[in-house]
């Protein structure tokens, strides 16, 4: 008796699937069939769901925070208007749903998980820290085709052709091009000769300092000290005495808001840094830096993008953009990042609406061809410039990288000195 | 039976030897001899000036004072609870943190600059009593209806609590670090002895001194003290002596609180940087300096805290700069917790504690 009750629950219940699967299946169009991947599928009057994976906790949260401020006012942005709701594409409105990279490959992993087991996300904005993606969220999310740009992973590895995931696309600059840059401009124009750096671990700002001291060698300078600190400590006289012995003419320390603060501040203090001069990078490009070092940011130098290279969009974004951001969110952004994924966002949008197929109200979108349309957009004019996305995912393929100088306790919009740098070149 | 026997003479040989001993000597034989070969090392080499090393000694002596206030918190509790409250960190930054929406306040209205030793008074006193009620707070809800549960169920609770407290701070006051006012005061140096100091570093560690000298005060002279002091000895014994055994435990937490508020100001004195997890790192660091005085013994506790402060700040330059490794700095934690290690080694209950283990 009792296996004859089991057989028919589980007719009962293959039943149920097969009615499921079929019902799904019969209308699904050919590019579904063919896409290794599949689709993702959106019923009728159902949202398109849009993942993102950024820091929101823990010591650089603020930072994460600032990009998810981007990728909101996008979707809002979809209607033409920011009117604090999202807009739609194909007829279907636009959800976001947000998850947390953690700053670390623990949390890429966790988080990337969290939005590979969910078949409804179309695609991640993400990750905030290189090392959320590098082997963890890039390669997880490759594996179940869904695509990944990160607003703000800089770290060369990410789309070196040897390490480059299928799915990963990003809109930040690539580090090959900003750590040179820094270099360039300590050589020429600041005629330093010999230069020690600090990193804090990550993959970002070892990579960085990395290429800085690498070019700054080929150019004929010294590097005296290659430095590392730990993150969440405050106390770095040590290492600052340590660099302090011998009197380089620059301090690169390429690494987050807090620690970078208290290096700013410490190195006042030590003899041997007196006539050093400091500088950052755009980890420390924000608000958040200026407010951690206080009067001793003043007069350091720090890289990033250049805003102020692409005056076309620059109305829109100092007119609309922030007045939208300043309305929804009560303060000013912290970092540079909300501009990169506002267009990371907004590239995704558009590419989702290349490749949608509306069948009588239910969206298919394949998710092989979003990729291949991700990696097509070419010329696509962003906040942050032309976007054109290479084959291993970089989309600033060309960017400008500014070096601003600190001034009475603010960065001003213009840099004091920019370059154009094209990675291909 | 025959089994029993051949066990015990198969095992007698290996217990006349005493592999464990040995192990650990030589472990602090190679700890000792990096140190010394790695110190004449950096030191041939003339890469630091005399002038160096005073000022990483003082620097490790303004961060271990701090240590060491916030390390008291720990070893009082544990001397009366004999448990660790690993959410002491937060405790500390819960004062800390909400100070600087004061100072920021008194910063703006030009007060703190024209009279700055009544305006660090009212930032010494808002931060004490925001970590004292918190540690109140902490102790009511969050381990007394745990007093008579095992051990490790009140250490899980204060992991928990202190994650609890980092994320509600953070949902208070936001995730953004933000700078301390500086205060004109403080800045500059004073000359002793011919050498120039830091005005606020030595301010740092004589407030330290005072304030330990008062903690030690209550603790050996008071009633309050007294009644601490039986509770930790024998909580029964004490209640039957007519002890208010509950007050006498949220004194030691308030106690506690009090000095962590206090250490946070003097913490923003040196670093003038708040954010919501700067409770962490401080709060683990001081928990080791507890262990290494002897957890349970207050001066133990300072001396742990000066100690480790001066080991992290000149070990790195002093043991591994002649040594040749790459970015010494890095292996800060190496070298502390070395330290750590070889002290325990020899002295298993730290410099002033007992050898009783678990004992306070």
């Amino acid at each position: 008796m009792r296996k004859y009750s089991k057989l028919v629950l589980m007719v009962a219940v293959f039943a149920i699937l097969a009615a499921a699967c079929g019902g799904a299946g019969a209308a699904e169009p050919q590019q579904c069939t063919d896409d290794p991947y599949g689709c993702v599928v959106v019923e009728k009057d159902q949202p398109i769901k849009v993942g993102t994976l950024l820091v929101i906790s823990g010591p650089n949260a603020s930072l994460g925070l600032d990009s998810q401020h981007g990728v909101e006012l996008a979707a809002d942005y979809l209607d033409g208007a920011f009117d604090g709701t999202y807009g739609e594409i194909k007829g279907h409105p636009v959800e976001l749903v947000f998850g947390d990279d953690g700053c670390s490959a623990e949390g890429g992993q966790a988080g990337a998980q969290q939005m590979a087991s969910n078949p409804d996300i179309v695609g991640v904005i993400g990750t905030s820290c290189s090392s959320a993606a590098l082997g963890v969220a890039d390669t997880i999310l490759s594996e179940k085709g869904i695509a990944l740009i990160s607003p703000s992973n800089t770290g060369p590895a990410l789309t070196d052709p040897a390490q480059h995931q299928p799915f990963y696309l990003r809109t930040a600059h690539n580090d090959k091009l900003q750590g040179a840059a820094v270099a360039h401009f300590a050589y020429n124009e600041l005629g330093a000769r010999t230069a020690a750096t600090i990193h804090d671990g990550s993959p970002y700002a070892d990579g960085l300092q990395a290429v800085f001291a690498e070019t700054f060698e080929q150019m004929g300078g010294t590097i005296t000290d290659r430095e590392a600190i730990q993150v969440g400590e405050t106390d770095f006289t040590s290492v600052l005495t340590a660099i302090g012995a011998s009197s380089p003419d620059v301090l690169y320390f390429p690494i987050f808001a807090a620690e970078g603060g208290l290096i700013a501040q410490q190195a006042k203090q030590v003899d041997g840094l007196k006539d050093t001069i400091l500088i950052g990078s755009d980890g420390m490009l924000s608000d958040d830096f200026l407010n951690a070092a206080g009067s001793a940011a003043d007069g350091m130098y720090l890289s990033g993008p250049d805003l102020s290279a692409f005056s076309g969009n620059m109305d829109f974004y100092r007119g609309d953009f922030l007045t939208a951001y300043k309305e929804q969110f009560g303060g000013e952004p912290a970092a540079a990042f909300h501009a990169h994924s506002y267009d990371a966002a907004n590239m995704l949008f558009s590419a989702i609406d290349k490749v949608a197929i509306d069948e009588g109200g239910t969206l298919y979108i394949p998710r092989t061809a979003l990729k291949d349309a991700l990696f097509d957009t070419k010329g696509m004019l962003g906040i942050t410039g032309e976007l054109n996305c290479n084959a291993t995912g970089d989309c600033q393929s060309t960017a400008t990288i500014g070096v601003y100088q600190v001034t009475n306790g603010a960065i001003p919009d213009t840099p004091v000195y920019s370059e154009k740098a094209s990675l291909e070149g | 039976m025959t089994a029993k026997t051949e066990t015990r003479t198969r095992r007698l040989p290996f217990e006349r030897i005493p592999v464990r001993r040995i192990i650990l000597v030589a472990l602090s034989l190679a700890i000792i001899y990096g140190v010394v070969a790695g110190s004449a090392a950096t030191l041939q080499t003339g890469t630091f000036s005399g002038a160096d090393w005073r000022t990483l000694v003082v620097n490790g002596l303004a961060r271990g004072s701090v240590y060491a206030l916030i390390a008291i918190g720990y070893t009082l509790v544990y001397g009366v609870l004999f448990m660790i409250n690993f959410a002491h960190g937060e405790v500390f930054m819960s004062g800390t943190y909400t100070s600087f929406f004061v100072a920021t306040a008194l910063a703006e209205s030009g007060y703190l600059n024209e009279h700055p030793l009544i305006s660090i008074g009212i930032l010494f006193v808002v931060s004490m009593v925001v970590s004292t009620v918190v540690a109140i707070i902490l102790e009511r809800l969050a381990y007394r209806p745990l007093r008579g549960a095992p051990r490790l169920v009140p250490l899980i609770t204060a992991i928990g609590a202190s994650l609890f407290l980092q994320y509600t701070f953070r949902g208070l006051y936001g995730a953004n670090v933000r700078a301390y006012p500086e205060i004109a005061a403080i800045q500059g140096t004073w000359e002793i002895f011919g050498f120039d100091f830091l005005k606020k570093q030595v301010i740092v560690i004589v407030a330290a001194m005072i304030f330990w000298l008062i903690l030690y005060l209550v603790v050996a002279k008071t009633k309050t003290g007294r009644a601490m002091r039986a509770v930790g000895e024998d909580r029964e014994v004490a209640a039957l002596m007519g002890i208010d055994v509950d007050r006498t435990i949220v004194a030691t937490f308030a106690i506690g609180g009090a000095l962590a508020g206090a250490a946070g100001i003097l913490f923003v004195f040196v670093f003038n940087q708040v954010i919501f997890i700067m409770g962490f790192l401080p709060g683990l660091k001081a928990f080791t300096a507890a262990v290494l005085g002897g957890i349970g013994s207050i001066s133990g506790a300072a001396l742990g805290g000066l100690v480790l402060g001066v080991l992290e700040a000149i070990g790195p330059n002093l043991f591994l700069t002649g040594a040749n490794v790459p970015s010494p700095n890095q292996l800060q934690p190496v070298v502390a917790f070395g330290i750590l290690v070889l002290v325990l080694i020899f002295l298993p209950g730290g410099f002033l504690g007992s050898d009783e283990e678990e004992r306070a």
